[in-house]
């Protein structure tokens, strides 16, 4: 029981990807542009990555050791596929927005890192947690740059107004503001946890 | 005139790293050094542009066939297979060349701006000038316009992280976070040509 919480909360805090392992950078830097943005993209992140981590748990001992690479990547493309036709379907609006940054799902690092470094060698019930905390961890690391970005960019959270937005700084939400702001984050978390 | 303008469009008005966020991970893992930058901004244009081409076909037949939703299993496919046949051709053709690409050929696979450029050239949505069809030839230009934009970014990054490295930094902003923010005013700089085209 403790191994499996200590997996579940390793990737929120520990090793979180985005500022822990600083994996996965494109997608956290390009879809920020909103909380909103940022939490659906964390959201299909994290579906892909507990499916993956399932599937290649199960299918482990049946994948050559020489070709697993390739056959990872078909597994995680067929759950990218899948994705992209259910927010197709169902979150045209979202699916608008992150456009691109959807079917690169697939060659996000986090996932198959994950698959690489913790799915092929554990359990079906630990790879399933793992996927939930780094997905957890890549969602809630996603939705706090977008908030940030969004309340000094247009003055909302959430499209919810907090301040006028005459007193926002509209780069916050284009590219260079995504850079700035990640920066500034890593560099107060970095802080903290070295106390 | 048209042929011109993709060019200045993709380097310097829609650069792939600082305004379109592809790429970034090479762009932060090997532009410690100006050498390697090259290096790795060389490998991409080549393996960028011949991939491009690859998949623009490839989608053709996807919608011959009516398979479509194929097309992010297809095509990242194609790219592994397409960089692992590159290193091999390249090892028999061209040692010397081989010796100054080989370390980044198995980077390139999960660079995202391969499978990006690949999947935006072949749907069609891909950013031109006004007045430029989405074509065959078009987007071969975009993706070797595009390569040479992310090599520009990469270099002109390389040098900037050469000087920083030499510079006191305070502890919390050592690293990753020193690295974006001067990716920040870079893109900053960048950001000074929209509007051109």
């Amino acid at each position: 029981m403790n191994n499996a919480l200590k997996t579940l909360t390793n990737g929120l805090l520990k090793e979180n990807p985005t500022f822990g392992l600083v994996l996965g950078m494109c997608p956290t830097l390009a879809t920020t542009t909103s909380a909103e943005n940022g939490m659906f993209m964390g959201l299909a992140t994290m579906f892909v990555l507990i499916c993956s981590n399932v599937a290649i748990s199960l299918l482990k001992n049946l994948i050559p050791d020489k070709v697993r690479i390739p056959a990872f990547i078909v597994v995680i493309a067929t759950f990218v596929t899948m994705v992209q036709l259910i927010m197709q379907a169902y979150l045209p609006d979202i699916y608008a927005v992150l456009g691109l940054f959807i079917p690169l799902i697939v060659v996000n690092c986090i996932v198959l890192g994950r698959a690489e470094a913790f799915a092929a060698k554990n359990n079906v019930g630990l790879s399933a947690l793992d996927g939930i905390g780094m997905g957890l961890g890549f969602t809630c690391s996603l939705t706090l740059i977008g908030a940030v970005r969004e309340l000094l960019g247009t003055g909302c959270v959430f499209g919810a107004h907090l301040y006028s937005d005459q007193y926002a700084a509209l780069i916050f939400v284009l590219a260079p503001g995504a850079f700035i702001c990640l920066a500034y984050l890593m560099a107060a978390i970095q802080k903290l946890m070295a106390k | 005139m048209v042929y011109f303008l993709i060019f200045v469009s993709a380097i310097f008005v829609n650069n792939i790293v600082l305004s379109q966020f592809l790429g970034i991970c090479p762009f932060l893992g090997v532009s410690k050094k100006i050498d390697t930058a090259l290096g790795m901004g060389a490998a991409v244009t080549f393996v960028l542009t011949l991939a491009t081409v690859v998949t623009y076909l490839l989608q053709k037949l996807l919608i011959l066939w009516h398979v479509e939703f194929l097309q992010t299993i297809l095509f990242i496919l194609v790219i592994a297979a397409l960089v692992q046949m590159i290193e091999i051709v390249l090892k028999k053709i061209s040692p010397s060349l081989y010796q100054a690409l080989g370390v980044f050929l198995p980077l390139i696979t999960t660079n995202c701006c391969l499978l990006g450029v690949a999947i935006l050239v072949a749907n069609g949505t891909n950013k031109l000038p006004l007045g430029a069809d989405h074509n065959l030839l078009t987007g071969t230009l975009f993706a070797l316009a595009t390569a040479i934009g992310f090599a520009l970014a990469l270099v002109l990054f390389a040098g900037l992280r050469e000087q920083l490295a030499m510079n006191k930094i305070p502890k919390a902003m050592q690293g990753t976070p020193i690295a974006l923010l001067t990716a920040g005013l870079l893109a900053m700089a960048f950001m000074g040509f929209s509007g051109v085209v």
